[in-house]
């Protein structure tokens, strides 16, 4: 066994009588203290973006025509199609959803690589909404000392008063977050209006419901317990940071030995930099101390750099005590070195190749929506029975022909057989004796049309493959075709 | 790791230094397990998880005992939602069966979304009353006609496919039946062999699969002319079959065409009028019609007494 902790069991043991543990332990609440600094107001303003993102995109128009929706981010899951701005995805298309998804996934592995966790500590949706209910705490109770005292003051009128203020405001803020989610999903205008006349789906109401309730539960309540217990991102993290990746590091050749700055003062050759003052664990969101190493619960959010510089110049000591730093430079400086400029860790192998990887998914899938055809054919032949003899001796296949028109207007189309000499084809919508080489059909905008299809060829015409084309009639002339077989009688060739 | 479960008792004394909390005597590859306490939350939730089981054991179906299982106080099934959603659903096309069952079936395709409902309904009830002799495609077999084409013993536009459905051909259940019985002519002596193998010469030389035959021919026009028409294109109202085109029912080579001159067979089929609602055949017509070789009404019966449903 390599544990230190390890018992040499080959000695005989004392026997201590085991002290059950708790079975459980209670929340420690958190109460990050007020701070400023450079961390904090980048902190401000991802804030403001991304909430600003979530709650305004539904809210935003996009003329698309008279036959499509205006909203220009909008799920539409009734008619199964996806806007944004000017792309519409169609089922069949879900690769680019997929794509997108795969580009948020290695974009994450991308930042986590360069930068560390800056996902968890800036813009996770879960540390955005505890940042914001902090600040409510802040704004209703007052700041850290305040706050522990109010927690545990016992329960009278004036606490009362105060809880169900603040919570009345977390509620409002979970039910309106809610509810700008189930505007990515219909009309939000026409959707506000049917949902306080009672008039909206029971499933929007239900998603509200269930969002308003997570979202005061998980941030105004469960917080920090969110990312240590229940996130499973920081464990997937480990895996993605590496010794060249920058988290924020306590630099202990520097601090330690820790003592107040009266100590400090007094011997400072026997003393860090450090002097105790535990500005950055009051700052810290999830109450960790950074200085016992980085840990799980740590969610670099550079907080406590922005506490412990400001402690720095208090005392007149450079700054970056507490730094983003990678294990690397920690190292190099630790045995002496200078300390070496930040951007490089952008610009290595490992995070060049995520970043290739990323550009050549988001190329491709840019090519794709470039050059993808809004005119789209495909053909199942019916295969029982295979053909069909007719009374003249001819030979007839049915097919079921569907007709893709992606564009928000009306388009006429036509299908027309390329090969297969002397075959003809009819609809189930006209006589056989309108049978032809070809056919036109109008193909409502944003609509799939099914055409049951009947190609006859005469006597003795062998099974053979032919194309089916559809091109569009309007100025684009789109063309898709498909091949399929003729199925007849006799030698297959 | 060995002797571990033997002290299994010490290891639980032991006490992590870093943090102070116990080791459960777990270890794999030197890393040890701490007996760390659940968070509150957790334990909460998860006895939150037990009262909704058991809340739901009371409410719903849950425990299987010997005969059946548990009900639940609700009453819940899913079976019972099943009955629901069916009825749900027949209530829903109510509206619908009650126009198709108005409208008469010479008029149907003039109702564009009737007839793909008749049409879709069909083909439901094909699949379970039809396919066993006429395949799940519709393309019949021998002495099995094939839906799919375009002859037609006995007519092919909706009416008449309705007729045979209806009342079924040589079917003792309906005096309005299709009767027709074409003679024996070999069993009963009415033409020696020779004579038969002469008539089959001419017949299959009708659609170019023989030499022409003089004395066939002569004997046709004395013998068959009457049935399948000198013109040999046969009588729909006698369910004589067309002779001329390139469809046989019971197979177009020399030998099959000779037997059944000489001891004819006679498909049945059962009439659907007492099984069957009016509606459901008037889909099953609908769709076997939209097979591919439905035939036009010669003309369309225009009856004011009937009201069409006039959709939108
Ligand atoms: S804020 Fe800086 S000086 Fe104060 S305790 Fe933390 S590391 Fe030490
Ligand atoms: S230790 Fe520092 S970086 Fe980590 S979460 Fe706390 S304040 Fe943020």
């Amino acid at each position: 066994m390599s544990n230190p902790n390890a018992v040499d069991w080959t000695k005989p043991q004392q026997l201590k009588p085991p002290e059950p543990g708790p079975l459980y332990e209670k929340r420690k609440a958190v109460h990050p203290q007020r701070i400023d600094g450079t961390f904090r107001r980048f902190k401000w303003l991802v804030m403001l973006v991304t909430l600003g993102v979530y709650y305004i995109t539904p809210w935003i128009r996009w003329d698309r025509g008279p036959y499509a929706p205006d909203q220009a981010v909008l799920i539409d899951l009734a008619n199964r199609r996806f806007y944004m701005f000017n792309i519409e995805i169609w089922p069949h298309e879900f690769y680019f959803v997929a794509g997108m998804l795969i580009m948020a996934g290695i974009g994450l592995f991308l930042v986590t690589s360069a930068v560390g966790r800056a996902w968890c500590g800036y813009s996770c949706p879960q540390t955005v909404w505890t940042d914001v209910f902090q600040h409510i705490d802040r704004f209703v109770d007052g700041d850290r000392n305040a706050r522990m005292r109010l927690d545990k003051a016992p329960w009278g009128p004036k606490k009362i008063a105060r809880r169900s203020f603040k919570w009345m405001i977390y509620l409002i803020i979970s039910f309106w977050t809610g509810g700008a989610w189930i505007m990515y999903f219909a009309d939000a205008p026409t959707l506000t209006v049917d949902f306080w006349t009672g008039q909206a789906a029971g499933v929007a109401y239900a998603t509200v419901a269930i969002l308003t309730a997570t979202t005061f539960i998980l941030g105004g309540f469960l917080r920090e317990q969110v990312c240590i217990y229940m996130c499973p991102w920081p464990r997937i993290q480990t895996a993605m940071l590496d010794e060249k990746s920058l988290i924020v590091t306590y630099k202990d050749w520097r601090g330690e030995k820790r003592g107040s700055l009266k100590k400090a003062l007094k011997s400072p050759e026997e003393f860090g930099d450090c002097i105790d003052c535990n500005q950055c664990v009051a700052v810290c969101p999830t109450g960790v101390d950074i200085r016992e190493g980085a840990q799980i619960g740590c969610i670099t959010c550079a907080l406590c750099i922005d506490a412990c510089d400001r402690v720095m110049d208090e005392i007149g000591k450079p700054r970056g005590l507490i730094d983003y730093a990678t294990m690397e430079d920690c190292e190099h400086e630790a045995a002496g070195g200078e300390p070496r400029p930040i951007a490089k860790t952008l610009f290595r192998p490992r995070t060049l190749i995520y970043f290739a990887i990323w550009g050549a998914i988001g190329a491709a899938m840019l090519f794709a929506l470039g050059v993808r055809s809004h005119t789209e054919l495909t053909v199942e032949q019916d295969r029982n029975p295979p053909f069909m003899l007719m009374s003249n001796g001819s030979v007839r296949n049915a097919y079921t022909v569907r007709l893709r028109n992606m564009e928000s207007r009306p388009r006429d189309m036509e299908i027309a057989i390329k090969g297969l000499e002397g075959g003809t084809m009819w609809s189930d919508d006209i006589p056989q004796s309108e049978a032809a080489r070809s056919l036109v059909r109008e193909v409502a905008p944003d609509a799939t049309r099914i055409v049951r299809l009947y190609v006859v060829a005469p006597q003795q015409t062998p099974s053979q493959s032919f194309t089916l084309t559809v091109t569009s009639q309007d100025e684009q002339q789109e063309q898709d075709s498909s091949e399929v077989r003729f199925e007849a009688p006799g030698e297959q060739s | 790791m060995a002797n571990k479960q033997d002290n299994a008792a010490n290891e639980q004394a032991r006490v992590d230094e870093a943090t102070g909390t116990e080791f459960v005597g777990h270890e794999w590859d030197g890393i040890e397990e701490l007996d760390t306490p659940m968070p509150r939350w957790w334990v909460w939730s998860f006895y939150a998880t037990i009262v909704w089981g058991i809340v739901y054991v009371i409410l719903y179906p849950a425990w299987p005992m010997i005969e059946k299982g548990t009900e639940g106080v609700l009453g819940w099934s899913s079976r019972g939602q099943f009955a629901e959603e069916m009825q749900a659903e027949e209530a829903r096309r109510a509206p619908l069966m009650a126009a198709l069952a108005r409208i008469p079936i010479e008029r149907l395709p003039e109702n564009s979304e009737q007839m793909r409902a008749a049409i879709a309904g069909g083909a439901a009830a094909f699949k379970v009353n039809c396919v066993q002799c006429h395949g799940a495609g519709a393309a019949g077999s021998k002495g099995y006609p094939n839906l799919n084409d375009d002859d037609w013993i006995w007519g092919g536009d909706l009416k008449a496919i309705e007729y045979t459905l209806t009342h079924g051909i040589r079917w003792s259940g309906s005096d309005e039946t299709r009767l027709s019985y074409m003679p024996a002519f070999g069993r009963d002596g009415m033409l020696t062999r020779d004579q038969i193998s002469d008539v089959t010469s001419h017949v299959l030389s009708l659609s170019g699969n023989s030499e022409p035959n003089a004395n066939g021919a002569a004997i046709y026009d004395t013998q068959c002319a009457f049935c399948h028409q000198p013109s040999a294109t046969g009588n729909r109202d006698l369910g004589a079959p067309n002779l001329a085109d390139a469809i046989w029912l019971y197979g177009g080579s020399r030998a099959e065409v000779e037997q059944q001159i000489y001891n004819p067979a006679h498909g049945a089929m059962p009439g659907w009028k007492d099984r069957l609602n009016p509606v459901t055949i008037k889909m099953l017509a609908a769709y076997i019609h939209s097979r591919g070789g439905g035939e036009d009404f010669v003309e369309v019966a225009a009856d004011p007494e009937v009201q069409v449903d006039e959709q939108p």
